[in-house]
């Protein structure tokens, strides 16, 4: 195949179809009304977990199967911290933990060798260690794979430009912005703390009948807190309430929380369809790459590894639909 | 059969919308429960989304809006008008929440929602504990249906007052008694139809559960068998044992 492919969408689905179109040997054009990433776009806002067996407690078995393979594919452009994560839950909720193991694998329970994992979570007893999981600095990886893109030939453009004015094959991974039957926005709100004495390694999720919660270490003290979400799309800044929220479990887990500073506050939209597993859908020559819902880091890779598959050599993968 | 505002349920089954893992999920929840009602919380779902409302329209079944995380009258009251404007019904779950931890129900401002909605028009549906007086204002003000909980939300604990809502159940035969909140287990469900209550109402047994189709269809399930049980008149519970096969007469062996 020769044919000129644009990518319209520099979030890390598009940016991710542009590597894998590259691997296969093409040059894909790049185009974002927005330019490069950035706060305009939801990968910005992520929270960077490589999670597959976690994430596998709620989401559809697809998830788990290839998101297994997100921490190699990222390896390759960008810096991940491979450590495992850790689930807790206050001694209140013990159910919960016992719930959450039965229904996830990839996991050891762990209680005296906890303390060696993670010496700051000396208020917790018992977790799961999910040894596998791997976590990385989402924007960073943003721009280190922008980077890589780079030095292939393949910049991206900053411009408007929509699957119709286009020839060729298009590849749309605008998010919410395309227009697709059957896609839905599902509100998410994030903080990002600093908080210096806290030494926290690896992510860490705090299951809490009320308001489950997610810290992701990002180094310097920084720590990433999510993530909300509501079946609404509403753009607005995060609310008081999910803000109170996010705190208070923090505060639960570690009462030094709340001595950091509040160094960002975030909110967007998730695209996702009803089954909140991403997919390629084909509608002509044009293929969509979209609702990674909260699965993007974890789920891009394959996602684009299907559409170029598709594009290079016709095959039709389990994430593949056609309109 | 007690009727619901004019409306006879096809199923005594309602199901909340919230905590599935996808919608998808919760489509096959609803086909497999054939729940007849869909509960909505409106509260953190306002803005300019319209998709996850078109898909609860979409289930084809009744929508009751609710106003889950209302602490006063005065805010229960603002999300039942929003409630009507967005999904076009008077019908409204009027929950007034009065204790963060136990989520128990206000029964001051519960009575006082009740009487401003219905002065509005708003056929209520009043969450409530199982206190008979507390029923008695909210029919005196004007409700058709009372909603008592089992136990606190999200408990699973159960019926957790069966002498409170068997009471209930015989001070008010006229009015159609819905079991709501903390029911863990389709067993649970299936002893509040052969009380005779009307309906139950439960969200997170089923939502959480490893496999949220297959449980809302054992509580669908279930609701068909308490049913079946009430109307086929129980036996009253008797101390002396009476052994269903008659001794006298039988050959010794």
């Amino acid at each position: 195949m020769t044919e000129q492919v644009t990518i319209i969408g520099a979030g890390v689905a598009g940016l991710w179809a542009a590597y894998m179109l590259s691997e296969a040997g093409l040059t894909p054009r790049v185009i974002d009304r927005n330019g490069p990433p950035g706060a305009h776009g939801c990968s910005w806002w992520a929270g960077g977990m490589l999670a597959p067996f976690c994430e596998g407690a709620v989401a559809e078995p697809e998830i788990t199967a290839h998101g297994q393979q997100a921490a190699r594919a990222w390896a390759r452009v960008t810096p991940v911290t491979r450590r495992g994560s850790l689930v807790v839950a206050l001694e209140r909720d013990r159910g919960e933990l016992a719930r959450f193991a039965r229904r996830t694998t990839g996991h050891e329970t762990v209680s005296d060798g906890l303390h060696q994992l993670e010496p700051d979570l000396r208020e917790v007893k018992q977790a799961l260690f999910f040894a596998e999981e791997a976590h990385l600095d989402p924007r960073a990886a943003l721009s280190d794979l922008v980077e890589v893109l780079a030095a292939r030939g393949i910049e991206v453009e900053t411009g408007e430009a929509t699957p119709d004015e286009i020839k060729g094959t298009v590849i749309d991974a605008r998010g919410m912005a395309a227009d697709l039957p059957g896609l839905r926005g599902v509100r998410g709100e994030m903080v990002v703390l600093r908080a210096p004495e806290i030494a926290l390694t690896r992510p860490v999720r705090l299951l809490h009948p009320r308001h489950p919660l997610y810290i992701v270490p990002r180094g310097d003290g920084l720590y990433m807190l999510g993530a909300t979400q509501i079946e609404s799309a509403d753009w607005r800044a995060i609310s008081a309430r999910s803000l109170l929220e996010l705190l208070s479990a923090a505060y639960a887990l570690d009462p030094r929380f709340a001595e950091a500073e509040v160094v960002e506050t975030g909110a967007d939209l998730r695209p996702a369809f009803s089954d909140n597993v991403p997919r390629v859908v084909r509608r002509g020559r044009v293929l969509h790459l979209n609702g990674l819902f909260r699965h993007g880091y974890l789920m891009a890779p394959a996602l684009a590894q299907q559409a170029a598959d598709y594009l290079t050599r016709g095959t039709k993968g389990d994430l593949f639909h056609e309109d | 059969m007690r009727d619901f505002y004019g409306v006879t349920l096809a199923s005594p089954l309602m199901l909340g919308t919230a905590q599935y893992p996808s919608p998808a999920v919760m489509e096959r929840a609803f086909r497999a429960s054939g729940a007849s009602v869909a509960t909505v919380s409106l509260r953190r779902e306002a803005g300019q989304g319209q998709s996850f409302g078109e898909i609860i329209r979409g289930l084809g079944v009744h929508v009751l809006p609710n106003t889950a995380g209302c602490h006063s009258a005065r805010e229960a009251i603002t999300t039942a008008q929003m409630a009507r404007e967005m999904f076009e019904t008077n019908w409204i779950k009027l929950e007034v929440i009065g204790h963060a931890d136990t989520l128990q129900p206000d029964p001051f401002g519960l009575v006082e929602a009740a009487e401003a909605l219905i002065a509005d028009g708003f056929e209520v549906f009043p969450y409530t504990t199982e206190d008979q007086v507390l029923a008695q204002r909210l029919v005196d003000a004007g409700c058709r249906v009372l909603m008592p909980w089992g136990a606190p939300i999200g408990s699973g604990l159960g019926l957790n007052n069966r002498y409170g809502l068997k009471t209930l159940r015989a001070a008010f035969p006229d009015i159609p008694l819905v079991v709501d909140a903390g029911l863990g287990l389709p067993s649970h469900a299936a002893e509040a139809m052969e009380m005779g209550y009307d309906a139950v109402l439960l969200n997170t047994a089923v939502a959480q559960a490893g496999d949220p189709a297959a449980m809302a269809e054992a509580f669908g399930l279930a609701v068909r068998a308490g049913a079946l049980a009430r109307r086929a008149d129980p036996m009253e519970p008797r101390d002396m044992a009476a052994p269903s096969t008659p001794v006298i007469g039988k050959a010794w062996l």
